[in-house]
């Protein structure tokens, strides 16, 4: 009899599956359950879609809102500016095909009952910078999951899936997925005809800055675990610009935004001396990029990039310069509730460091890197584009779907199209639900059959955790020290500690190397073999375990992209030390990758880059 | 900063347990009471603090960052589409804040199922639901169709 004989199986049959319920997975259940009206829908998430994904917190801007009805911004215009902002390389029909569709996402929001602040002289939503609105957005959360719950037939929530599963007879086509409970503890078994991957991207990759108890406040949060990216590279599907991680310049220690206090406020910062350094590093930047360093806003990774070279050169701490923009009690509200709507951290930074922002400049600096899609990077797997407007070589079947049959991805899964954020990744979510209820109508033939082999053999392999420690537990006397386990956050660090010293984290100003690059990939390939020796105590840190393998896998596509890519072309991003400058002749491609379960091998490859929109 | 709950306010009503993204807010065996058992998972999101009906959970900023003595408290009211902040400073000094959080009733969201269904076409078409009318304009963006791919940014 096994050690864990009350575990039950629950089978759970499905025409959509929508793994993940952040802001893309809401979207795709919405839209699904618009266009699919007698069909089921189910919505799975490892935490509480209430307060889940990125937006749990809150937030306190749209970053991606048009205006078209006000005749502010045209989507083309958007994509020439994402297009800027990652240094010439996204895909533009992904890009477009959101922009054209993100207001009437907004508007939406704004009906369900998300406040969204109003210029008192135009009655306009309030901008905050070209592309952003101003929110009292500490309920966005709970107000999108409201509209979720209401189109999901049913919301799984507290579970952690593991796996994919693949067509037993078309081994190319998805069939569903598996995870257990953190609450029963139970093996789920999802079968679907279509599944749509909206989970998050990837924190915890790179040593964050912080130590101790305080590595809980990365930037990205800390359930993002790397799920958008571990299960459908382990599907095999193509994954693009894995390489193009981002690092952000916020708020020292607590990370918050500094979007309002630039955009809306008028904020500035400068070095500890006061003086302006990114226009006095423009030059420089030049010769490093070439004409990307004359892009209109300058590029964030750019920004970054000025930043670190006075951080080198002792001409820290950079401050912003809060003080001199607070002059009314209008004012010093927007400059609290930024942080309050969704970075309560920097206000207990504040409170409890006596910065008063109206009388004090406060200390920005870089982040630790983090792998997403969503943000300013692009991430990523490679989808399939809109039909009316997609190039034929980025179009296969349906928009939004994966080079696996049936599998869509929504928010940080799909790669290529960056700047999506929260509006962005509902819209996205909304155009992968609906081509994935055409997908469904569509299907002939047998529905996908999962293959029950498969799935018992996941089910050892998922639960194996438990197992280890149970045994391995009884060498011991007592404490964390074990010969035959490591435990998830033990794990976790290792793969933090050489992704920072290898991969180009804050140990070496986010440089690397091929030589660094091909250590790195040694050493992640014997952590990689230890992961079959995780213990976990509980089901809790079984989720953990998970987490981890996702990460695991996510950093192994990161390196491989990394070493693909030989130019520096996000510096401030990173930097390939041995070949520091942009190379716009043999790199201006997407880096894309595959991975093959069966061989363990990865192909790497290079795929167009086309310009759609002058 | 990262979440403790006192012992004299917590009546182990599993709240926060169910509501935390991170997984880390667990009712302790013993004494009945929920704690964060995994405070460097913590973001500081405080979705616990916010739906604790006792106001039995706090926070106290990161140990590696932030000097001891600062407050952030918070009071969540739903049905007056409200929230509040107390902050106090290590140095005494308080602020406060109210700001909205929603402007229709929680529930009110019309489910999309109850909207007329669209017909075939619509289906085939790039229109998402709602679509044209909530965009506010005209009709949906369109590019031309493409001749040359490559063009020079």
């Amino acid at each position: 009899m096994s050690l864990f004989s009350s575990r039950k199986t629950r089978v759970v049959d499905t025409d959509i599956l929508v793994i993940g319920g952040g802001f893309g997975g809401c979207g795709a259940t919405y839209e699904s359950r618009y266009w699919g009206r007698n069909l089921k829908i189910t919505l799975v998430e490892k935490a509480n879609i209430e307060r889940s994904g990125a937006v749990a917190h809150g937030l306190s801007a749209i970053n991606c809102y048009m205006g078209m009805r006000w005749g502010e911004n045209q989507p083309e215009d958007f994509v020439r500016y994402a297009r800027g902002d990652l240094m010439g390389l996204v895909r533009e029909d992904l890009i477009f095909d959101i922009a054209r569709h993100v207001d009437s996402t907004v508007h939406k929001f704004e009906e369900w009952g998300l406040p969204i602040m109003l210029n008192p002289e135009t009655g306009r939503y309030q901008r905050e910078g070209k592309w952003q609105i101003m929110i009292h957005g500490e309920s966005y959360k709970p107000i999108i999951a409201e509209a979720a719950r209401k189109s999901a037939s049913e919301v799984f929530n507290r579970i952690m899936v593991t796996h994919l599963l693949m067509d037993k007879t078309h081994p190319s086509r998805v069939a569903g997925a598996v995870g257990f409970s953190v609450r029963d503890r139970h093996f789920y078994v999802f079968r679907a005809k279509a599944v749509i991957v909206a989970a998050g991207g990837a924190s915890h990759i790179f040593r964050p800055r912080s130590i101790g108890e305080g590595v809980g406040r990365t930037w990205y949060a800390p359930w993002s675990s790397a799920s958008a990216y571990g299960l459908v590279l382990h599907a095999g599907a193509r994954m693009i610009q894995m390489e193009n991680r981002i690092v952000l310049a916020r708020f020292k220690d607590g990370y918050g935004p500094v979007g309002a206090w630039f955009l809306l406020l008028k904020a500035y910062a400068t070095n500890a001396y006061g003086v302006n350094y990114e226009a006095a590093r423009l030059d420089e930047i030049k010769a490093l990029v070439g004409h990307y360093a004359e892009t209109t806003p300058i590029p964030t990774c750019l920004r970054n990039h000025a930043m670190l070279q006075e951080i080198k050169a002792g001409n820290g701490p950079i401050y912003m310069h809060t003080q001199e923009v607070l002059d009314s009690r209008a004012k010093e509200e927007i400059g609290w509730e930024d942080f309050l709507d969704m970075t309560v951290g920097q206000a207990v930074v504040w409170a409890s460091q006596n910065i008063d922002p109206k009388e004090k400049p406060s200390e920005l600096i870089t982040s630790e890197p983090y792998v997403m899609g969503s943000h300013a990077t692009c991430s990523g797997a490679w989808a399939s584009g809109p039909e009316d407007c997609a190039p034929a070589d980025y179009q296969w079947g349906y928009n939004r779907m994966t080079t696996v049959e049936g599998l869509f991805g929504a928010g940080d899964t799909i790669g290529g199209s960056a700047h999506k954020f929260s509006s962005g990744s509902f819209t996205e979510g909304r155009l992968a639900g609906k081509a994935a209820i055409r997908y469904v109508m569509d299907l002939k033939g047998e529905p996908p059959q999962v293959d029950e082999t498969q799935i018992k053999l996941l089910e050892k392999t998922i639960f194996k955790p438990l197992e280890n420690y149970a045994v391995g537990r009884n060498e011991i006397v007592a404490g964390s020290v074990a010969p035959s386990y490591l435990t998830p956050l033990q794990g976790l660090q290792r793969l933090e500690k050489l992704m920072d010293e290898y991969a180009g984290g804050i140990s070496t100003f986010y440089v690397t190397s091929e030589p660094m690059l091909k250590r790195g990939l040694e050493l992640l390939t014997l952590l990689r073999e230890d992961l079959d020796h995780l213990g976990a105590e509980d089901i809790h840190q079984l989720q953990r375990a998970w987490e981890l393998q996702h990460r695991v896998w996510t950093a192994e596509a990161v390196l491989r992209h990394t070493l693909y890519r030989q130019e520096t072309r996000w510096p401030g991003y990173y930097y390939r030390g041995d070949f520091p400058k942009l190379d716009d002749g043999g790199w201006h491609v997407f880096t894309a990758s595959q991975y093959d379960a069966k061989t363990g091998e990865w192909h790497m490859s290079k795929l167009p880059v086309h310009h759609i929109i002058a | 900063m990262p979440t403790y709950t006192y012992m004299t306010r917590c009546d182990g009503c599993g709240e926060c347990v169910d509501i935390c993204p991170s997984d880390i807010m667990h009712i302790d065996p013993i004494h009945r009471r929920s704690y964060n058992i995994e405070p460097n998972f913590c973001w500081e999101c405080y979705a616990c603090v916010k739906a604790c009906p006792q106001h039995a959970i706090d926070v106290r900023g990161y140990a590696d960052f932030a000097p001891l003595g600062a407050r952030v408290r918070v009071r969540r009211e739903e049905a007056r589409g409200t929230i509040s902040w107390k902050i106090r400073y290590r140095d005494g000094r308080l602020k406060e804040f109210t700001f909205p959080i929603r402007t229709t009733p929680w529930g009110s969201i019309k489910p999309p199922a109850d909207y007329a269904p669209a017909d075939a076409d619509a289906l085939v078409s790039p229109l998402l639901a709602h679509e044209p009318d909530a965009l506010m304009v005209a009709a949906l963006p369109m590019l031309p169709p493409l001749e040359s791919e490559q063009v020079t940014p």
